[in-house]
């Protein structure tokens, strides 16, 4: 596929858009979700969910096993009824639209690619159901086939094609139609690391290079991270939070979000003393519990002494040395490498602190040395700074 | 210590008794079925007479046409209804009661013929008396009555297909354009054609076979190749029964192993399938 997207594919629809449209007050959501709901006999599978999305957006939902992604996604492609809420797409409301009318399409888990049809004839499917004339229908089937580099296996038939081919087949179908919006359900969850990895970079080619917006459900956190121009974190049927990735992985809202995208060490912590820096910045004090270890923490709102937070750093973020370290800012605190994974890039040391607890610490590799600068066992330092701790309500 | 060195003779004893109970009976009716001599049970030596004798016998020969017209028009509507059935029960939105129509249209397999068949001659009177049709039993109701008892067959073949199969192959195919109509045409029927084949297979053969239904629902002038059979054996064996068996024990045979060829082949592509996807 890489070699196609070099390749200018014509007729295809070119968009502008500016890289973040949901911080521009003016622009005008291409999505929208109304608090949409979906309950199946008693069981809130998704739980009133509102949510903009802009033109060329691609926007990840990720969640964990039954958190309602499927669902939701199902509800907008009109293969559930939602129970409550609307749907509108480009200023049109499809919510009471059967799924053969909508002007989106969907690439499914399985791929579903039809077994008893070539390659070519899965393709051709969509285009044909809207009675185009043959001539065209060929012309664009090629122009699909050449886009995701299946020409040679035209004739073949789904089973005589590999994981990565039924993909291909499955997205090629898809977006043959030219939907206003393409919905992907896991579609790596099926392929190998290496493949997974190649396909989720043709993927984002392939949107930028269409300016199609997409839709991916994924419960792989790392595809999230590098697929999607913003992310919703999904947990029992609602969203607790929307941003970009970045904004997700490092000022994430709560425990639930920072546990789940991305690893992090949590502490529970009372607050000492709160001083305002700035208009938005509050250095706050906190006591660990157990240990009363005080950690230094930038945090946007003002705090009382007293309250009960969780205190997050991410294990890259921190320092591990065997010579104690001196800063103004740094929280610093000891014990003893437990665990020790090799990476070659990086090492993940496993820290138990005096505390007794467990602190994963993520370090760069930076020297060229013959042997483990750290080994099991050895004492060492814990640092971080305190623009890395992450104040999260309790 | 010898079950190292394959199955025991015991087991092996065990085994050739069983399949000689089986099929030593019908090997031995196949043989005389060449015998030469009237008598059914003594041996004059090989010879064909009694095939052609049987091709000379009107009687027979009408009745397993009338058979055979049965066994496909029965099995044709049996597909279609059953099929139907199969499908209103595994891809309609769960309606109620739902299950117990899925218990409903599997009663039937266990049924007793005795009681199906009367039933349905008890239906077929009653029906006469209130609205004057069917005018008079004979291979029309003959037909009904196969009809209804293998279209549970096809419909619990059909459902183990259908259930069997990715249902997000329908909703790919709605989700690109189909109607429900023309997702059904496009891609359900394509995909369970093998096991309606096979259904309509069975069915064919169990019309063919069938003698205690056909009996309750025939009336005077329709008389199927059981029925004649054996109301024949009623006065005696004759030789030329034993080569009517034979030709429809080939028959069946072959039948039979046409189907379990069929539904072979469309199992391994969905497993060959299971394993690309
Ligand atoms: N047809 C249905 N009837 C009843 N409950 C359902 C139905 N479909 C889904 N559910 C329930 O709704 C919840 C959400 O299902 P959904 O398929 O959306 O999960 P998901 O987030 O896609 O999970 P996964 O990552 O495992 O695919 C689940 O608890 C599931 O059991
Ligand atoms: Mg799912």
């Amino acid at each position: 596929m890489t070699a196609a997207t070099d390749k200018e594919a014509p007729k295809l629809p070119e968009t502008d858009f500016t890289e973040t449209p949901w911080l521009d007050p003016q622009a005008a959501p291409f999505i929208q979700i109304k608090s949409l709901s979906k309950e199946f006999d008693d069981f809130t599978a998704v739980d009133s969910i509102s949510l903009d999305i802009y033109q060329g957006e691609l926007f990840t939902i990720l969640g964990g096993s039954g958190c309602g992604k499927s669902t939701l996604l199902r509800m907008l492609a009109g293969f559930e009824n939602p129970s409550a809420g609307q749907i509108i797409i480009d200023g049109v409301d499809i919510s009471d639209l059967p799924a053969y009318d909508r002007p989106v399409n969907m690439m499914f888990q399985s791929y579903a690619v039809f077994p008893h049809m070539t390659v070519a004839q899965n393709i051709a499917y969509g285009l044909k159901k809207d009675r185009l004339p043959n001539a065209e229908i060929n012309s664009r089937v090629q122009e699909m086939l050449e886009l995701v580099q299946l020409q040679d296996l035209a004739a073949r038939k789904p089973k005589q094609l590999s994981g990565g081919q039924c993909q291909r087949v499955a997205l090629a179908r898809a977006l043959i139609k030219r939907p206003k919006v393409l919905l992907l359900d896991e579609p790596l969850a099926a392929l190998d690391k290496k493949l997974r990895e190649q396909t989720q970079f043709e993927l984002i080619n392939l949107q930028h290079k269409l300016g199609t917006t997409f839709i991916v459900v994924t419960h792989d956190q790392e595809e999230a991270m590098t697929l999607s121009s913003r992310v919703a974190v999904m947990d029992a049927g609602r969203f607790v939070q929307i941003g970009t990735p970045l904004e997700v992985y490092e000022f994430p809202l709560n425990r639930f979000v920072a546990d789940f995208f991305g690893t992090i060490n949590l502490f529970d912590a009372t607050v000492t003393s709160s001083v305002q820096v700035d208009s938005c910045t509050h250095t706050i004090e906190a006591a660990l519990d157990k240990t009363g270890t005080l950690v230094k923490a930038d945090c946007s709102h003002q705090l009382n002494q007293g309250d009960i937070i969780s205190i997050g750093v991410r294990p890259e973020k921190l320092s591990i040395s065997q010579k104690k370290p001196r800063g103004k800012n740094l929280t610093i605190t000891n014990g003893i490498v437990e665990d020790l994974a090799y990476y070659g890039n990086r090492s993940i040391y496993r820290v138990r602190s005096h505390s007794g607890r467990m602190i994963q610490v993520s370090a760069q590799n930076f020297q060229r040395t013959k042997e483990l600068v750290l080994e099991w066992d050895d004492q060492v330092y814990l640092s971080w700074d305190s623009s890395c701790s992450v104040v999260l309500p309790e | 210590m010898s079950s190292h060195r394959g199955p025991s003779t015991f087991i092996l004893s065990v085994l050739c008794f069983g399949f000689a109970f089986l099929y030593v009976p019908i090997l031995v009716m196949m043989a005389y079925s060449f015998n030469d001599s009237a008598l059914a049970t003594v041996w004059g030596g090989f010879s064909t007479r009694w095939y052609s004798a049987l091709l000379n016998n009107e009687q027979i020969i009408n009745a397993a046409l009338l058979s055979l017209k049965i066994a496909a028009v029965s099995a044709t509507f049996a597909t279609i209804l059953g099929t139907l059935a199969g499908l209103a029960l595994t891809r309609m939105r769960r309606f109620r009661g739902r299950f117990l129509f899925t218990g409903l249209i599997a009663a039937p397999l266990v049924m007793p013929e005795v009681i199906t068949g009367l039933s349905l001659l008890l239906l077929f009177v009653s029906l006469q008396q209130l609205i004057g049709w069917p005018v008079s039993r004979g291979a029309t109701t003959i037909t009904i009555a196969h009809i209804t008892f293998a279209m549970a067959y096809i419909a619990v073949i059909v459902q183990a297909r259908l259930a069997s199969m990715d249902e997000s192959l329908e909703e790919a195919a709605m989700d690109l354009g189909g109607r429900p109509m023309q997702v059904t045409f496009d891609i359900t029927l394509p995909l369970i054609a093998p096991s309606m084949i096979s259904g309509w297979l069975l069915a064919f053969t169990l019309s063919l076979d069938d003698l205690v239904i056909a009996s309750f629902t025939s009336g005077a002038g329709a008389s199927t190749l059981p029925m004649v059979i054996f109301s024949k054996i009623k006065l005696g064996v004759t030789p030329d029964i034993n080569a009517l068996a034979t030709i429809i024990i080939g028959t069946l045979s072959l039948g039979i192993l046409i189907a379990s060829w069929i539904i072979l082949r469309s199992q391994r592509k969905t497993s060959a399938q299971r394993q690309s996807g």
